[in-house]
């Protein structure tokens, strides 16, 4: 046993980074040295924890000490009281929603406890800059197994056993594709990791990237093995910099331990890795788009068939997969196909990670067993509603997917339930709304993304997602008609049927979910000329109660645009015809006589 | 760093760093508390935390973690031990030399006997 007293992993992840973490750790750094702790303490930077509500976080090993919402100052504390004399600092600690410490040891909180991680089993634990602690956990030990006792037929027999199906949103079975690309007739093959992750709120990959490169990079050469690859490149955006700079330095950690270049672990099989840097169009996370971006061209996709395994990057059979299923690979080839299948359900095996955000408790990333129901994710691991009004409905699938409304929360999660309900897995956003969000907005805040990101070259998505946002523009500023909205549906429809690529095939979604869940909204705004949530500026009003203003002028001297008048003393009036609803006036009344209504 | 070319290079390199990731492991049976305040320090706390470690790693036990503290209060009886063994009471030992400091990895650690004559107090605070 080495002499170090304490270990500190401190989750280096993007959102704790964005959140002061340098600032943390070099307080930390600091009073470590000022203390002369530096060779009994250690401290880790890790990927991240998952708990990104709670950021900057870190624990202390060996007690597994949980603390969170750090600042140089805790940190400080910490180190004289922590580690100096061993009490451990309780303002730092976790605490429930009612203020309870207990239980102080990380893993004991049920937000980790829930969890199955398969994925992410190394993310947050290990420090991902160095590629001991990756084999310190079974890391290459995968790939081992695959050059000295596998025939690559061995290995596409043992992930198609797995029943492992893409990560990336649509589900296909992983086996499968690796059986196809094997098969295809070119000389030359690659193998493609879909790194371009760009699902508003969706950041799991980033995540793995961060936290656990090498697993990714594992993966990759076992599938290159197996469909006889020697070359393979990371598509990954330019907006992921800290996932970049990880994958550089794992790349060249492998290549000097000699899991990449030629003769891999002493045998005939050769393979490498290269980076691709996409420049952020969210089409290019489209394989065939992808593709043409690899190669140079500008991002477009493609009809298929041909498919990916056929004419890939150069005309080559490709294998593409996306981040999160590579991470499955190497605890498969470990486990057997057999343990992958005792978790989950019988169609989607395994687990998924999902990305919680919005109105919800515990925001941050989560891993859970397929077939977890919907209200277990949303109120035992999440923590339920943040704002203390119910939730109305969740977002899957970013905007590609749909709004599931509460109804249905006793649905289990997989591929399969998820699309009957009209939502889709995706690469697994989960954003949570309540009742003040309006199920006409959310759609259009999609639709707005997808508008932007549509490539143009096919006619459908271009003109056709415009149109529909058109009529939604209309809707919420309250000139919307009937019609409309039959509209809207058979626009939708048209798109879905006849768009070249998933992007536009799967646009109308959040519209068209919303749509048929909450067409009485809909229908408030076209009928009553009313958005029920008070979140279309030009459906509501503000108005100031004539019984609690004061006459204390804070609302009239915060306003922007002076539409609000008034003697001293003397109940105020809001003009409307002025008034832009940004909601300063709400926010300095102190005697809460502003409301805002919907007529 | 030399290339990996079989199965027991790649064992050699898991074996040296899986040590250092047992620090991290909660479910450990216990934990060794050496109190290092100035008192203890002074007192020659840092050899009798060196001679656990070794005699730790003698008799190659791994899951018992070696932890830091302040002074516990017990100035006149440092370097002080407390050893906190899973379902246990905590004990507390006194005057724990190097020599003291193997005698109890040997007898309370391995053989599961307090160690009467160095014994200061027995259950929690």
């Amino acid at each position: 046993m080495a002499l170090t007293a304490n270990t500190i992993l401190i989750c280096a992840g993007g959102a704790c980074i964005s959140s002061g973490e340098e600032s943390v750790k070099q307080a930390l750094e600091r009073e470590i040295s000022k203390y002369a702790l530096q060779d009994v303490v250690r401290i880790v930077e890790t990927g991240c924890m998952g708990a990104c509500s709670l950021g900057p976080l870190m624990v202390i090993y060996p007690e597994g000490v949980f603390y969170q919402k750090l600042t140089p100052k805790a940190a400080q504390e910490i180190v004289e009281e922590h580690l100096l004399k061993g009490r451990v600092v309780e303002e730092y600690l976790y605490k429930g929603p009612t203020g309870e410490i207990v239980p102080q040891v990380a893993e004991k909180l049920p937000f980790f406890s829930r969890q199955v991680r398969i994925v992410t089993r190394n993310v947050g634990f290990i420090d991902p800059k160095n590629i001991e602690e990756y084999i310190a956990r079974d890391g290459y030990f995968a790939l081992a197994k695959v050059l000295r006792e596998m025939t690559s037929e061995e290995v596409i027999e043992e992930v198609k056993k797995s029943g492992l199906r893409g990560r990336g949103g649509a589900g296909f079975p992983t086996g499968l594709k690796w059986e196809l690309t094997r098969k295809g007739t070119s000389q030359k093959k690659f193998v493609v990791c879909n790194a371009d992750e760009g699902d508003p709120g969706a950041f799991m990959d980033r995540s793995v990237l961060e936290g656990d490169p090498h697993t990714v990079l594992e993966a990759m050469i076992i599938a290159g093995y197996a469909i006889g690859a020697n070359q393979g490149y990371i598509y990954v955006r330019a907006e992921y910099p800290l996932a970049i700079e990880r994958l550089n330095t794992a790349i060249s950690q492998a290549r000097e331990y000699g899991f990449l270049g030629s003769n891999i672990m002493g045998t005939e099989f050769s393979f490498d890795i290269e980076i691709r840097i996409g420049a952020g169009a969210f089409v290019c996370g489209e394989e065939t788009a992808l593709i043409a971006s690899i190669e140079g061209k500008r991002g477009q996709p493609r009809v298929k068939p041909p498919y990916p395994a056929e004419r890939g990057v150069w005309d080559c059979s490709t294998l593409i997969n996306n981040v999160e299923t590579f991470a499955n690979i190497p605890p498969i080839i470990l486990k057997g196909a057999d343990w992958f299948k005792s978790i989950g359900t019988e169609n989607s095996p395994g687990t998924k990670v999902f990305a919680l955000a919005g109105k919800i408790v515990n925001t941050g990333l989560v891993e859970v067993p397929m077939g977890i129901t919907l209200k277990e994710l949303l109120y035992e691991i999440g923590g339920g509603s943040s704002t203390g009004k119910p939730i109305k409905a969740v977002q899957t699938g970013g905007p590609s997917g749909g709004c599931i409304p509460a109804q249905y929360f006793d649905t289990p999660v997989d591929y399969d339930s998820l699309q009957k309900l009209g939502a889709i897995m995706g690469s697994g956003g989960m954003i949570v709304m309540d009742e003040d969000d309006c199920m006409v907005d959310v759609a259009k805040f999609f639709l707005e993304f997808t508008v932007d990101e549509s490539c143009g070259k096919c006619t459908p998505c271009r003109e056709g997602t415009r149109q529909m946002l058109r009529i939604l523009e209309k809707i919420t500023s309250g000139e919307g008609t009937e019609e409309d909205l039959y509209e809207l549906k058979a626009l939708g429809e048209t798109i879905k049927d006849t768009a070249l690529c998933g992007l536009g095939q799967t646009a109308p979604n959040p519209v068209l979910s919303t749509l048929e869940y909450y067409r009485d909204e809909y229908e408030m705004h076209v009928k009553e000329k009313r958005c029920p949530a008070l979140k279309c500026k030009d459906l509501t009003r503000y108005v100031i109660d004539e019984s609690k203003c004061v006459g204390c002028t804070a609302c009239a001297r915060v306003c922007p645009v002076n539409a609000i008048s008034g003697e001293v003393r003397k109940a105020h009036v809001i003009d409307n015809e002025k008034c832009v609803r940004c909601g300063s006036c709400i926010e300095v009344c102190r005697f809460n006589a502003i409301n805002k209504v919907s007529p | 760093m030399s290339k990996i070319k079989s199965l027991e290079d790649l064992m050699k390199i898991k074996e040296k760093a899986v040590k250092d990731l047992q620090l991290r492991d909660t479910n450990t049976r216990g934990k060794i508390t050496v109190a290092m305040g100035t008192c203890g320090i002074a007192a020659g706390a840092k050899d009798t935390l060196k001679a656990i470690v070794d005699a730790l790693n003698d008799f190659n036990i791994t899951d018992i973690s070696v932890v830091q503290s302040g002074c516990m209060g017990l100035c006149e009886v440092e370097p002080t031990v407390e050893v906190r063994l899973l379902d246990c009471e905590p004990i507390v030992y006194g005057h724990v030399t190097p020599e003291n400091a193997r005698r109890i990895v040997k007898l309370h650690i391995v053989e599961n006997q307090i160690v009467s004559d160095l014994l200061v107090r027995k259950g929690e605070i």
